[in-house]
């Protein structure tokens, strides 16, 4: 038995200066290729670098933050964005230690932005020393949050609510109340920059995918009348550009409307976003409702269960799954795809940057340096998504066949 | 083996039930009544209509002709009425069809919680002395794609059995096993024919419809062809086409 069964090991895997040699360095051409492309890139590194740290002229950048953060929003009621800061921090503890993996990735990013903004190469004058300690604070904010989502008692279902609650409340500390004096109301007009950003691309994500969902099942409906709609409205957005489905929403949109109702700008961006991404997403989750085998649906249906049931037991969370990849992808164009809402005078990060440009005539020809870095933040959190969506990828496919 | 009494109301009633996709007439007359407590077994060549048959009696699939009466309740469009003869009926699918995002124990107590509205703790109860019955408990919290076929089939039965049902139906249900795994989903056919519960089979096991069928029908292209107890059929077979796929299946 033995002797047929012999264990024999693996061959041992080379080390790297072995590898070096076997693929880089095996021939005379080969060699020069690689010392070829070695000095290019070193001379690229160098000049890249040469031009970060000594060449460019980063005040543009340096000195605004607080344009970049939050736009015109007023500034003597910045204490709202603090605690908004804070309520983030908080969350964001309590899900690590409940949901950890992508969560604590989203906290451990979250508290390096928190120390960059705290430690921000500018004068204490353009961003305040209180400004940075209230930063600092919030990491403890984090523990805080950490240590409470300890308790036994919470589940995440609770979290779930919390956030759902917190976000409304956000909401109602950035707009204010109509005739409270504590909390006055801030037009929209004066927000901007990266809140703006993230409000349009989180808002339009989060109201878009219901919407999205329901057309799906409704374009695959056996009733003519609702298949006929979804199909309609799906097929109607998907012609239109973006851009024009802005404009549309924000200047024809009120022509329609009774004059005395009035939708704020940004809210009218907000609508058009959403609609424009419903309807891609209605697609994306068609294709993983076809994704879901037929047997399913027999079993289900020989169980006894309703088509309610069957819908949202069976096939959604099947569909969805099969389709993370898609509809990451579709949150993160989404997410750059509100630079577009500069077209209707929304001041979201990169008007900001432009503005910024042009505000100052010292900044002439700074171009450079101020789109890298709206660019450089746009492509951390489009990164941040693509992770957090492999993640998930991974978590939810336990036992798949 | 069960005893049946011939006395009481067949708990299934088929007359002269047809079936057309679209031009093809897929079944072409079947008339069948059932009594509580019997086991069926029915085979016949691919295309003869057995799996179409008894995917009628829950109304997988919709009879254009004839009528189906299960317990008392006529199969009509009526959804009540097709959702309570769900209730009474399990099934068992020659692919399985476990829901593959849900716990093997998920599986099994997901009807009895949303249909019967039973609580969690008790349907989790009731699922492991199922799990326990058809001999699985340790893969509750397991998926279904780390359970091995033969595994997965007996979860698909325990499922089936959570909802407590009046009859049982068995679509080929060990026709993508490997064949060291067919025994044991056998086994448990044969434990729970057993205990009287009532089973309709479409299968070619003839080992199974020996050791505890009442009845057997022979479908060829959209009708029986003939039926009787299992001596009959395997000793005495009247018709040509029976005996013809009696051969071809028994002789290796």
């Amino acid at each position: 038995m033995a002797s047929i069964y012999q264990e024999i090991r693996p061959p041992e895997p080379p080390g790297p200066l072995t590898w070096i040699r076997k693929n880089l360095f095996n021939n005379w051409y080969n060699s020069l290729l690689s010392l070829g492309s070695l000095a290019l890139i070193v001379v690229t590194l160098v000049a890249v670098l040469r031009w970060i740290f000594i060449t460019a002229d980063w005040r543009p950048v340096a000195d605004n933050l607080m344009l970049y953060l939050v736009g015109q929003y007023p500034r003597e009621e910045l204490w709202r964005i603090g605690v908004i800061v804070s309520m983030l921090s908080l969350l964001l503890g309590v899900s690590w230690r409940i949901w950890g993996g992508v969560m604590r990735t989203l906290a451990f990013t979250y508290a390096i932005f928190l120390l960059v903004v705290a430690l921000w190469p500018s004068s204490l004058e353009s961003f305040a020393l209180q400004a940075r300690a209230a930063m600092f604070a919030n990491l403890g904010v984090i523990l805080v949050g950490f240590l409470l989502g300890s308790s036994h008692r919470l589940r995440g279902s609770h979290v779930l609510i919390g956030w759902l609650v917190s976000l409304a409340a956000m909401l109602v500390l950035l707009s204010g109340l109509p005739g409270s004096q504590s909390l006055a109301p801030v037009p929209t007009g004066s927000w901007g920059g990266l809140l703006v950003t993230l409000l349009l691309a989180v808002g339009g994500i989060v109201i878009s995918f219901p919407f999205g969902v329901l057309l799906a099942l409704g374009r695959r409906s056996a009733l003519p009348v609702v298949s006929a709609i979804s199909t309609l409205f799906i097929e109607v957005i998907r012609g239109v550009p973006l851009i024009g489905l802005l404009f549309m929403s924000s200047l024809i949109l009120p022509l329609f409307l009774p004059p005395e109702v009035r939708i704020d700008r940004l809210l009218r961006a907000l609508i058009g976003m959403t609609v424009f991404s419903a309807a891609y997403m209605a697609e994306n989750v068609r294709g993983g409702l076809a994704a879901v085998p037929n047997g399913q649906v027999e079993a289900a249906r020989a169980l006894g269960l309703s088509n309610l049931n069957i819908t949202t037991l069976i096939v959604l969370p099947q569909a969805l799954r099969a389709v993370i990849p898609p509809m990451v992808g579709q949150f993160i164009s989404l997410f750059k795809d509100t630079t577009l809402a500069s077209g209707v005078a929304v001041l979201e990060l990169l008007s900001i940057g432009r503005s910024i440009l042009q505000a100052d005539p010292a900044f002439i020809g700074l171009q450079m340096e101020v789109y890298l870095f709206v660019a450089a933040v746009f492509w951390i959190f489009s990164y941040l998504m693509s992770y957090a969506s492999q993640r998930l990828e991974v978590a939810l496919g336990v036992g798949e066949r | 083996m069960s005893e049946h009494q011939a006395t009481t109301q067949p708990i299934i009633i088929a007359r002269d039930v047809h079936k057309w996709y679209g031009q093809f007439h897929a079944l072409r007359g079947i008339t069948m009544e059932v009594q509580k407590g019997e086991v069926i077994v029915i085979f016949g060549p691919s295309g003869s209509g057995k799996s179409t048959f008894i995917r009628t009696i829950n109304r997988l699939e919709e009879h254009q002709k004839g009528q189906i009466i299960v317990d008392g309740i006529e199969l009509t469009h009526d959804i009540r009425n097709i959702e309570a003869v769900r209730m009474e009926t399990g099934m068992v699918f020659q692919q399985f069809n476990l829901f593959p995002h849900l716990t093997t124990l998920q599986n099994v107590t997901l009807a009895p919680i949303w249909v019967r509205k039973w609580k969690k703790q008790e349907a989790e109860k009731v699922g492991m002395q199922l799990l326990e019955r058809v001999g699985i408990p340790e893969q509750a919290n397991k998926y279904p794609g780390q359970l091995s076929g033969g595994q997965q089939q007996r979860v698909a039965i325990a499922r089936a059995l959570a909802m407590q049902p009046k009859i049982m139906l068995f679509d080929e249900p060990t026709s993508a096993l490997d064949p060291e795994m067919i025994k044991e989903v056998l086994d448990v056919m044969v434990g729970l024919a057993r205990t009287g519960m009532t089973m309709l089979v479409v299968t070619h096991e003839m080992g199974f419809a020996k050791a505890v069928a009442n009845r057997m029908f022979f479908f060829d292209q959209g009708l029986i062809v003939e039926g009787g107890t299992p001596e009959h059929i395997f000793t005495d077979p009247q018709e040509d086409r029976t005996k013809l796929f009696l051969s071809q299946i028994l002789t290796h």
